[in-house]
Order: structure tokens, then sequence, then C-alpha cells
């Protein structure tokens, strides 16, 4: 029945990949030269696999929003990167660090995929030191470890609080030095529109160019989508102003089946929201949680009297704080993993303990006192002094005097376009990279995961996996999209839709149409859900879809640059995937990882699987416009990993 | 800090393309918070221009937390607007006082032509990375990363350096415009480090002659650069690059 073959490799689990790579097709030198590859994206994935391919000899063409590649949104990831390299001797092997993985996604990931992103991890800071990447050191010039949640070793790099940044401009580096060799051609300020598929394969792409807003068809004997999450499906969050989900419901509309969509992670330590007029959210790394304490007051008057500004938190004794995440979770204490903390915040200001005097007043403190107390200003201030800066120009609090304001905030998109072992989707040649994908993290993922996965894609899985199609490719001559039919048609089909939203004429902004999908999904498909609310939720975003589609405004002219135009088609793209995301939430009866859904919980409030009958990847298939879309279940098996309730109470 | 609302007269920059001519436009806005940022504060504006059938203000932007150096705004004759360590979009509206005028201007810089607006075309600093600003090696067949130690001073002043986002404020801030900050810092966080300092000579002259080609200024050490860097990198940098190309040159 399902046609979802997601070709893990024969053998035991630590095999597999050996195997695949002993096995697979390459294309050889000469043959490199006549293909070429589109990557879609300049991030970790993105602009690893695109400087990676053109290395192997491929001519790849690489795009981007942004005025640079450097400016992909991995660059804003903080806190660090995790690898099995046990450096500090702590006990940490590749065995360890898959099973937290797995165990972290709350069992609903691909156990061969995650094995590999393990195995491949400490290769990625050997990559990443040549390129010069200046990671935090010891004083014997030894590399530094950190830890983060959900793991009881110290298994991540980190350079300062910006790693994130450190890591793609190493990759931003190596793609540059293939553009300037002429291996790659690259497109700044180019968004992608749609997808090719020329006989069942993808063949390239239609962009439109957001300096000129004309548009434009490009070939390739593979795509790949490395294209980031859809978190600003939510209008905040902690995603760049630009990211969006269009390229990923473009491939779904073609074909490729979108995978867990519910499972979006909430990150439990952002700045508060202030005031409707905000933007996005501001995140605080999840490193602050090493030697932060995360409390609220324990009496309800004090929390009271902190948002009406009559106390200070500073001058609650120790007694009258809880500290909720070490009370509830002894063995991991203010360390759980994001979604356990995220839910443990909002159970606190749901029972009205939050101390942020917002519209919900939600709002927790993160307390650096105590460290600061142990290990002196001048350790504390190494470590985070990026962060607390930051903190302090937007809050305008000194969070080495007072401690920081935190509540979660919507951040990253474990689910994603549905992949096979060779990241391949279900549209042969193409292919889904980084976070776009929804492969490793299951329902959940831990902190400094998402730029292991990112460049462990881009790096040492795509360009050996990509080959395998490749191999069947090296002799197809190059199209020209000028006068290839199936691309003017989709350059007409793209046309017809910017035509369609320019000549609405209405009277609504885009942003207003934004605000409220936003809240529709922060409200019903956000950090708790149930089945009633994300049934309303689905009429809902119907009835805000339409609303768009009837009354929005466009000023200006479509073949210039027109920002409302762009946001336009993003947010048009986002009034779908959401609807999509609380079927898939609504389908999903159990709760599991980042997905709670509050009829199904344990007695003590955690959230409750029901792996007899949910423990399986949905993927869900397009169906036309106005008809239901189908849902494949590929079942996840688990040879090596003993499936098991998530405990952080003990170790 | 207790947050209130403010009125402001805006006196922005409106340029049709590269080739139109551009001129300020007056703008009144009434009950910005004091809390919201200096972007927030331009979306409030462009909502009330849509709002009016007007063409939204053009202007770059994107992570909003100041570390993906796409915002370039001249705010009072300032980079970055008056606070210092930050990007336009971590300037926070607590800054202005009410009823102040405020004048919003894209960089000022030839090698960065306007394209519309606020936004201008920052292509040459992804020349000048293009013709140098990397180490050489390929993907794959890399020692352990261990393998060679790296004094902490050396990876900390790397760091430093490392730490540039490539917004362009030192350029627009230099009366000569230019480039010398922004090249220093790659060519100098390279330099720190053992991975890097194979091409040192042959990587800060390739970058100097695409930054000379590209048509930006000379250095005359005054110092503007480092004042307006939102990331704190300092001249000490320029010094390097400067050891860094004058070895290069001997050499040959």
């Amino acid at each position: 029945m399902t046609k979802l073959n997601s070709k893990i490799p024969e053998g035991k689990l630590k095999d597999k990949w050996s195997n695949y790579k002993a096995h697979q097709n390459l294309v050889n030198p000469a043959n490199k030269r006549k293909i070429d590859v589109i990557v879609v994206g300049t991030g970790l994935a993105g602009g690893a696999a695109a400087a990676s391919l053109a290395e192997l000899g491929f001519k790849v063409k690489n795009f981007c929003y942004q005025d640079s590649p450097r400016r992909a949104h991995s660059i804003a990831a903080q806190g660090g990167i995790n690898a099995a390299k046990n450096y500090p001797n702590d006990g940490d092997t590749v065995y360890r660090l898959f099973y937290d993985t797995i165990k972290g996604g709350d069992y609903r990931a691909r156990e061969s995929n995650v094995y590999r992103l393990a195995e491949v991890s400490n290769s990625i800071i050997d990559q990443s030191v040549a390129q010069g990447v200046p990671f935090a050191r010891e004083y014997g010039g030894l590399l530094d470890n950190r830890s983060f949640g959900g793991a009881l070793v110290s298994r991540t790099f980190y350079a300062r609080g910006q790693t994130g940044q450190q890591l793609l401009l190493g990759a931003y580096s190596g793609l540059s030095r293939q553009i300037g060799l002429g291996n790659v051609e690259m497109f700044n300020r180019t968004e992608l529109m749609d997808i090719v598929v020329i006989d069942g394969k993808a063949r390239g792409i239609v962009t439109r160019n957001l300096i000129t807003g004309k548009i434009e068809s490009h070939f390739g004997h593979a795509v790949v989508l490395a294209t980031g999450g859809y978190g600003n499906v939510f209008f905040l969050s902690t995603n760049a102003m630009g990211s969006n989900g269009s390229a990923a419901w473009k491939a779904y509309k073609k074909g490729a089946f979108m995978s867990n969509p519910c499972f979006v992670q909430i990150h439990p330590t952002a700045i508060p929201q202030h005031g409707d007029f905000q933007s996005k959210l501001t995140l605080m790394s999840e490193s602050l949680r090493n030697d932060g304490r995360i409390w609220v007051p324990r009496k309800k008057e004090d929390a009271v009297a902190i948002r009406e500004g009559k106390k200070r938190p500073e001058d609650l004794p120790d007694e009258d704080r809880d500290f909720y995440l070490e009370r509830r979770y002894p063995a991991f204490g203010n360390l759980v993993p994001r979604d356990v903390a995220a839910r443990a915040a909002k159970e606190r200001t749901d029972a009205g303990f939050g101390i942020e005097n917002n519209p919900k007043k939600e709002g927790v403190y993160l307390d650096f006192k105590y460290a600061i107390k142990r290990l002196g200003r001048d350790a504390i201030e190494e470590r985070y002094g990026n962060l607390f800066q930051m903190y302090e120009k937007i809050t305008d609090d000194n969070p080495y005097k007072t401690p920081m304001k935190i509540f979660p905030a919507i951040h990253y998109s474990m689910g994603g376009i549905w992949v096979d072992y060779e990241l391949q989707t279900t549209i042969p040649g193409l292919f889904a990279a980084g976070e776009a994908n929804f492969s490793d993290h299951g329902a959940n993922r831990l902190g400094a995961s998402a730029l292991m996965q990112g460049l462990a894609d881009g790096y040492f899985v795509l360009p050996y996996t990509i080959q395998n199609y490749l191999a069947y490719e090296f002799d197809t001559p190059r199209m020209d999209p000028k006068t290839q039919k199936e691309f003017k048609k989709t350059e007409d089909e793209v046309k017809a839709r910017i035509d369609k939203l320019m000549n609405i004429k209405g009277k609504q902004s885009v942003d207003s149409f934004h605000k409220r999908l936003g809240r529709v999904m922060w409200d019903k498909v956000g950090m708790a859900r149930d089945g009633k609310g994300l049934q309303t939720a689905i009429n809902e975003i119907k009835q805000i879809r339409k609303e768009f589609w009837q009354d929005l405004k466009i000023p200006g002219e479509k073949e210039t640059l027109n920002v409302e135009l762009e946001k336009a088609n993003r947010v048009a793209d986002f009034l779908e995937l959401g609807e999509l995301m609380a079927r898939d939430a609504l389908a999903r009866k159990e709760s599991c990882g980042g997905h709670f859904r509050t009829e199904y919980r344990s007695e003590e409030g955690e959230a409750k699987r029901n792996d007899a009958e949910y423990m399986y990847v949905a993927a869900w298939e397009y169906k036309g416009d106005n008809k239901e879309p189908a849902l494949h279940k590929e079942p996840l098996q688990y040879e090596e990993i003993e499936v098991k309730t998530r405990n952080y109470k003990t170790a | 800090m207790a947050s209130k609302n403010i009125n402001l007269k805006l006196k922005v920059w409106r340029q049709e393309n590269a080739k139109s001519k551009g001129q300020f436009e007056n703008y009144d806005l009434k009950n910005i918070s004091t809390d919201s940022s200096f972007l927030e504060m331009i979306d409030v504006l462009n909502e009330q221009l849509v709002g009016e059938n007007k063409e939204p203000v053009a202007f770059d932007h994107d992570c909003r937390e100041g570390i993906c150096g796409m915002c370039s705004l001249f705010i009072n004759g300032q980079a970055h607007g008056p606070d210092s360590l930050i990007t336009t979009c971590q300037l926070h509206m607590r800054k202005f006082k009410d009823g102040e005028t405020i004048t919003i201007e894209p960089w000022r810089v030839g090698s960065f032509p306007v394209i519309k607006d606020l936004m201008v075309d920052r292509t040459a600093y992804e020349k000048i990375m293009q013709a140098g600003g990397f180490v050489s090696v390929n993907t794959g067949g890399i020692p352990d990363a261990n393998a060679i130690p790296i004094p902490k001073p050396n990876a900390d002043e790397a760091m430093d350096a490392a730490a540039c986002i490539g917004c362009g404020a030192c350029v627009a801030t230099c009366k000569n415009s230019s480039a010398m900050l922004f090249v220093s810092a790659k060519v100098s966080q390279l330099a720190l480090l053992p991975q890097g300092r194979v091409e040192a000579s042959i990587r800060a002259k390739n970058m100097v002659a695409k930054m000379d080609e590209l048509g930006f200024g000379n250095c005359s050490n005054t110092g503007a650069c480092e004042m307006e860097c939102p990331k704190g990198i300092t001249l000490a940098h320029i010094a390097r690059l400067n050891r860094e190309f004058l070895c290069a040159n001997v050499k040959d």
C-alpha cells in the first residue's frame, strides 16, 4: 500500500553507513563536470552541500533570498554543536550520542539516519577547525566542551555564544572559494517560486529576482532544498523575518510528502513577548541553562507583586523561590530537554506564577546569581558575555544583577519534507537537507543538534548519497529552460499566481493576515493542543485564507522590488501549511516530544506516547487544492534501542 | 524600565532604484512604544503607508537579533544609530526622545550602490571574500581537531576578529570609504590560527588587491570604523593586516 521506501541499508546499525558507501554508485570525475546541481539555501546544510559538491567537480547553482549566503539564519544559532569526540573523557560514544538523540526525540526518528548522524559528527568538528572556526579552547590549547539539555555528558563544542555564526562562516568561506573558482554560480536576492518536474524527475526551479521582479528558470540534474524550517507560520518565532516554508510547500504540491508537520520545537528560553508591535522573539541560548537556575515565586502573591513592579525578584529569598525543574526532574534539573522545560514553564504560568506583566502574564526567571557567586562574574562574562549584552539591549535590564526573564517561543521545525536514507524525497532527483527535512530529530530536537545535522547533511551525507542518483543522470543532456515546455508551463503558473495576488486589490495588509494566522497557531496548535481546538483551528485558518484571497492589499508593482509581494507569497503558503500542521496534530492521538495533546498525558502531567498505534512517521500526500491530503505511514522499527518512557527524573 | 509611547518625525531617504535620484520624505509617527526596536518602528511606518496605498520603505533586515549583518541604516548621522556595539535591529526606541526628528539614510558608499530607498548592494564584500577569505581545504580528509593545539589567547583573538558580521558600517562610517576593517577581520582571524597561517600572505595580498579594484578607499587610521563597529572589531586587526600585506610584498 505505502509508497514509502526508506531505503535503509542492510546490515547491523553500526555497519549500515559503511555498507552503503561501499556499495553505492559514484560519478566519475570527468562526468561530474557534465552535471548541474541546484542547491536552494545557503545555511549550514545548503552552504556546506554547495561547497562540497563543487569541490567534487559538479557544477553547482546556489540560491538565497538574502543579499549574501553568509546571512542564512543558521548564523543565529548560539549555543553549540554536538559531537561524540569524548574529549572530556566523560563516557561519550557514538552510540550514546545516537541514543540520546533518539530518546530526546521521544522515539519518533528513524534509527538508521540518527546513527549515521552520530557517526559523522566528529568529522564536522575536524572540518570546521581546518576551516579556521575559532572554537573555544582550554589553556592547554585543546578544544573545550560544555553540556546541553538531554545529555549526561559534555559534548557540545562552541564559539562563545555565536557558534552558528562561526560554523556558517566556515561553510561560507568554502562556498566563497568555490564561487571564486567558478564552480558555483551564486544567485543572491533570488527566491524559489516553484520546482520543475519533468517525466517524474526534478529538473530545475523557477525563481523570482527580488530586485527586478523577473521570473527566471534554472535547470539542474538534481535539486537540493536546504531551505530551513517553517516556524514563521506562527508569525512570532525565533526565525529570521524572511525564513519561510514556501520551498517545502512547493515541493509538497509537486508530489513530495510532508512529514510530521505538527512537530515544532518550542524553545524554553526566549525573551518574553511584550507588545503587539513585536516582530520576532529573541532566543537566549540553551547553554545558559548550564549555569542559570530557572525559577518562579513559590507564592502567588509574590508573582503578582513582581508583575506589578512592587517587588524585585533579586529581593526574594531562596526559600520563596520554586526551582521547579530541579524539583520535578532531579536527575537532569535545569538541563532537561527543551519540550519538557517549555511545558514546565507553561504549567507554572498557567497556574498563575508567571512574572512578566504582558497580556498573558507569561514569563519565568533564569537566574545567574548562584553561578556568579560560585565562579565569579568574569567567568560568566567570558561564557555568555554577548548573550547578556544582547539581553540588556533588548530589555534594558542587567542580567548580572537581576534574573533574566524568559518564556518559551517557537524555534525549530522537526517536521519537514519526507526523505529516505539518501535524503531523497518522493520526487526522484529532489533532495532535502538540514531543517527542511524531517529525518533526525523525531518529535523533539536536543540542543546543539541542529548545527550537527545541517553540517552532517551538507558535508558528509548528501555529497555521497546524491551520487547514487546522479550516476544514472550524467548522460542526460543539459536542458535549455527557454525552449523546454515544462519550464515554460511552470513559469506561466508562477506568473499567474503573482498576478492573482496583485489583482486582489483589497484592504488588508499581509502582516495583518499573518498575525491572525499566528494567533490561531499559537493558541491552538502551539505548546498544548486538543482535538476540539485543532478542529477549530482548521476552520479558522480556512476562513483567514478565504479572506486573504479576497481582501489582500499589495501596493506597488510586480516587476520591481516589492517586499509586500514577497511576504504575500510566503504567507499564502503558510495559510495552507498551517492547516496541514493542525490536521497532522489532530491525527496523532498521542503526546510525544513537542507535540502535546492535553487528552493524552500521564498522571504526573507528562507526555504520554501511544507506541502501539503511533510509532510511525506521518507522511502527507497532496491530493489537490480542495481535497483532503492522504496520510501515509512509515513504521519506525527500533532494532538497537529499547523503547522506553522518557524519564529525566532519575539517571 | 517602564515603557512609554512617543511621537516622532521621520526624515527618510526614498529612492526608486539605483539610477534614479533620491530625496528625503517626511513622515509623522505617533504612539511608538519605547520598548519597540528601531525596525519595529519602521514596520509601524510601513503598515501606515500600506494603509494609505503608498509604497512601504524598502530596507534590509532579516534575523533581527544582531547577527546576520543584513540591516544597515545610517541614523542621525551614525551607522546603526545612537548606541554602541549594536546593529540597527538591536537599537531600541528608548534611545529617542518624544517629538524627536530622526533622519534615516542608507549607507553612502560608492562601492555599495543604493538598490532602493535604504537598501544597498554589498556584492563588493562578496567579491573580496571570494578573492581569499578562506582556508583552501576541501571537505573531508582532515586530521583530528585536537591534533594541533592552539594557544587560548590566539584562539580568543581570532574569535574577536571572526565576530565580524559583514554589515558594512565600517565602510559607511569611514571618510575614505575604506574596507580595511572588514578585510582585516578575516585576514587577522585566519593569520592567528595555524590552519590559516599557511596562506596568510597570499590571502592578504589577494583580498587587498580586490578591495582596491572595487574602489574602496585607503585607510588613514582615523579609527572611526572601530567606533561604529557593532561587533567591536579593533584597529589592531588592521595593524596585523598591514604586517601580512607588507611581508607578502617583501617576499615578492
